[in-house]
């Protein structure tokens, strides 16, 4: 599956600013519903997540003869999930398509879980017509002004004829620049009028210009920082991925001999087996990438955005280091951090370019690292991941998930939803390819999994597909099984069942006393529901697993099943933490190895 | 320290705009002054004047926040030393016939204009900077003000050179 460059989109926008005057494409009469879906088609797009409804029932008539392969979903949040777990996997443009009111308003997570997570979507909803509008009719609401906050732009179509430029416009936004979702409102008497059609349209953006080569000063000045750092870190965020930029990373992590952490967007970027690969920083990182930030004398970061589930408390953040940043947005660059070198660009551009500055300088940062790789192997042999079997003889979590990555290999795609089993499932699986890990990062939207996994099955259809789960997450979303189910799309889902909200029970445990009010969710007490049951009733195969001894089986009875969905619960203990923590609030040197275990980060080594 | 800006802001004449603008500051956190909206040589463009309160660096984050949105052009800051900056002030004023020549004699005093005459009041319209048409309201305040209104600041450049007028404006996307 190849991905378009930035050039491409880029050039692709041109052709489309710069379609030839003398010739004119003949405008074809139609209705703005054909029109809609032509434009789709014209796009390219190959699948749309939705749910038809009153006021876009219009386009659901011209869906019915397309080319585009439209998939009934069974809760909006579904399709928006599945637009963007198929973005992610495919680097292609997800499309999830809704009705007015409710069924736009359900959109609404899965958008701001796009945006805080810069995925190209896009999301076409039906408006009321536009008469009506502002007038509180049936199944109104102002998706436009709902979504201005959680968009990276957003259109209310007001003439068929700005169907096509505003589709085209709504693509091109989403997949340029720092990528994120774009929405398009459609009142449902222009989807019926007459309009006519004509592709290509002309672009009209003229305030956006996304910067994707770098300024050729800022790459000099951040080669010299480079040639002469002590304790350089290759800080990797998610936008080495969005940017494909991963080979261009491997040779300049080679070329710099520096260490290399990515983030849990980055995960896959850089592959786990490497030995310059320290693994994730932040909250539940590694001690070793923790340290290496800490004690760093600058930090080259790449597509990352100095989150703060990264820096901690952000006073105490690397405080030795000077920062060169590159991102796409610049207005990422300073916003948290001050920075020493600013480099506004794409990361592939900004890589390779860095690359070209530093060629030949390999030998000399071997021996200028010497003393910071000592260290750094030090806090790696010391403090590795890892995790205790639970003394009460209850399945670890934790286990199973390093199983099933085993198992399953690197060439699997693995979806997590948010809590402890995404910590752990960006901890204990090894990943060594780019976009082979999808999870809820910036918004931390419960019940992600098995939609986004659902989308990125669809895009890579070729690909065992696992959603790793948890039993809250789980019971958020997985209506869309029967999705799976009826249109043939065969993922795996683990619920990793600790019968808790895991990750919110893990903080009453540390930092309320043990008072668990409303965690435990009768998953385990109660089996309700009963999840082989329910996967069965949703048309899947259900398989469920409690001890260790059968972990490997059952997990190869799953991988056998191709045909059908599968749901294999996991019982597991509910007393497992996610470790190493750096608690809310306090600084990255406040990192906890294990209840209790504070890593000593020696001071008289630096 | 925290300042006052003047922020020219050219966007293109849409539905909606001034909400992404107006709601931009409200979720970054920042404060509005002012705000003065209308219409430029260009039917297609819209200028924004904003005034907002902040230290150097939070102003650099909210013109790159604001550089973000699609629909704005250009972002310019007008320095009040190389620009011409005006608000517009509509007060009504009691004014009975005692103290009436004395309100009169303000007015003259800022170069002011009674725009409506009633027997116990006047309506005065004052432009110029804040500073200019604070030190008119002061001086009004003795005689007991009835009503204002005041618009948001506008703002101009000093020179020839125009903001409006540069190539990148309407230079394709």
């Amino acid at each position: 599956m190849t991905r378009p460059t930035p050039e491409a989109l880029a050039q692709r926008a041109a052709a489309h600013r710069t379609a030839t005057p003398s010739a004119p494409p003949a405008p074809v009469q139609m209705t703005g519903a054909q029109s809609l879906v032509k434009s789709l088609e014209a796009l390219g797009v190959e699948v749309m997540f939705g749910i038809p409804g009153g006021a876009i029932l219009p386009a659901y008539d011209p869906i019915f003869d397309s080319t585009v392969r439209h998939i009934l979903v069974r809760h909006e949040q579904g399709a928006g999930h599945a637009a963007t777990g198929y973005a992610q996997a495919t680097g292609k443009v997800g499309v999830c398509i809704a009705t007015s009111g409710p069924g736009a308003t359900n959109l609404v997570t899965p958008i701001a879980d796009a945006y805080m997570d810069s995925v190209p979507i896009v999301a076409i909803t039906g408006q009321v017509a536009r008469p009506a509008i502002g007038t509180d009719a049936f199944q109104e609401a102002d998706i436009q002004g709902i979504t201005l906050p959680i968009t990276k732009h957003n259109f209310l179509i007001r003439s068929g004829d700005d169907i096509p430029q505003v589709l085209a416009e709504a693509f091109h936004l989403a997949s340029t620049g720092r990528p994120g979702p774009v929405l398009v409102d459609i009142p449902k008497d222009v989807l019926t009028n007459q309009t006519s059609f004509a592709w290509p349209p002309v672009l009209d953006l003229p305030g956006y210009r996304p910067t994707l080569h770098p300024h050729g000063k800022q790459i000099r000045e951040a080669a010299r920082l480079i040639g002469t750092a002590k304790r350089p870190v290759l800080y990797v965020g998610g936008g080495v991925l969005k940017a494909q930029a991963t080979e261009a990373l491997m040779e300049l992590a080679e070329l710099t001999g520096a260490p290399v952490v990515t983030t849990l967007m980055a995960r896959g970027a850089f592959p786990d087996s490497h030995p310059q690969h320290l693994g994730m920083p932040g909250m539940h990182g590694t001690v070793a990438a923790v340290y290496a930030l800490q004690r760093s004398d600058l930090l080259i970061t790449l597509g990352a955005r100095f989150d703060d589930r990264v820096t901690g408390k952000l006073e105490s953040f690397a405080p030795d280091a000077q920062i060169i940043h590159a991102d796409i947005d610049p207005a990422e660059i300073g916003k948290n951090r001050a920075v020493d070198v600013p480099i506004v660009g794409d990361a592939q551009h900004v890589i390779t370019e860095l690359v070209t500055a530093l060629a030949g300088t390999e030998e000399a940062a071997q021996q200028r690292l010497k003393d910071w790789w000592t260290q750094l192997d030090q806090m790696r042999d010391t403090y590795p991941l890892g995790y205790e079997e639970p003394s009460d003889g209850t399945l670890a979590p934790q286990y199973v998930i390093e199983r099933i990555g085993a198992i399953a290999g690197p060439d699997a795609i693995y979806v997590a939803g948010v809590g402890q089993h995404q910590m752990w499932a960006s901890q204990f699986i090894k990943y060594e390819k780019p976009n082979t890990w999808l999870n809820s990062g910036g918004a931390g939207t419960m019940g992600y999994a098995v939609p986004a996994a659902m989308g990125a099955k669809v895009g890579q259809p070729g690909t065992v597909v696992w959603a790793i789960d948890g039993d809250g997450c789980f019971q958020m979303t997985n209506q869309e099984l029967a999705t799976c189910a009826l249109e043939g799309i065969p993922i795996k889902v683990a619920v990793i069942n600790n019968g808790n909200l895991g990750m919110v029970r893990q903080w009453q445990t540390l930092f309320y006393g043990e008072r668990y009010s409303n965690t435990d969710l009768g998953t385990h007490k109660h089996r309700i529901p009963d999840f082989v049951k329910l996967a069965e009733a949703l048309g899947c195969i259900g398989l469920r697993c409690e001890t260790a001894a059968d972990v490997d089986k059952t997990i190869a009875a799953a991988m056998e099943i191709n045909d059908a969905p599968v749901v294999v619960e996991f019982v597991v203990g509910k007393d497992a933490m996610v470790w190493p923590m750096v608690a809310a609030g306090t600084g990255n040197d406040e990192i906890m190895f294990a209840r209790g275990v504070r890593p000593i980060f020696d001071e008289d080594d630096l | 320290m925290a300042a006052k800006h003047t922020l020219s802001v050219l966007v293109e004449n849409k539905p909606g705009v001034l909400a992404r603008v107006s709601g931009l500051f409200s979720r970054r956190g920042f404060n509005i002054d002012s705000l003065a909206v209308g219409e430029t040589e260009h039917a297609e463009i819209s200028r924004i004047t904003i005034v907002v309160d902040a230290e150097q660096q939070p102003l650099e984050q909210v013109t790159k926040q604001l550089n973000k949105l699609i629909n704005v052009l250009k972002i310019v800051e007008l320095e009040p030393a190389a620009s011409v900056q005006r608000e517009l002030l509509l007060v009504k004023v009691r004014a009975d016939r005692p103290i009436r020549s004395q309100v009169l004699e303000t007015v003259q005093l800022f170069r002011a204009r009674v725009v409506d005459v009633a027997p116990d009041a006047l309506t005065i319209e004052a432009t110029g900077t804040s500073e200019k048409l604070e030190a008119l309201l002061r001086d009004l305040e003795p005689f007991g003000i009835k009503e204002m209104v005041q618009s948001g600041r506008v703002a101009i450049g000093r020179g020839s050179r125009s903001i409006t007028a540069a190539p990148a404006l309407r230079s394709a996307a």
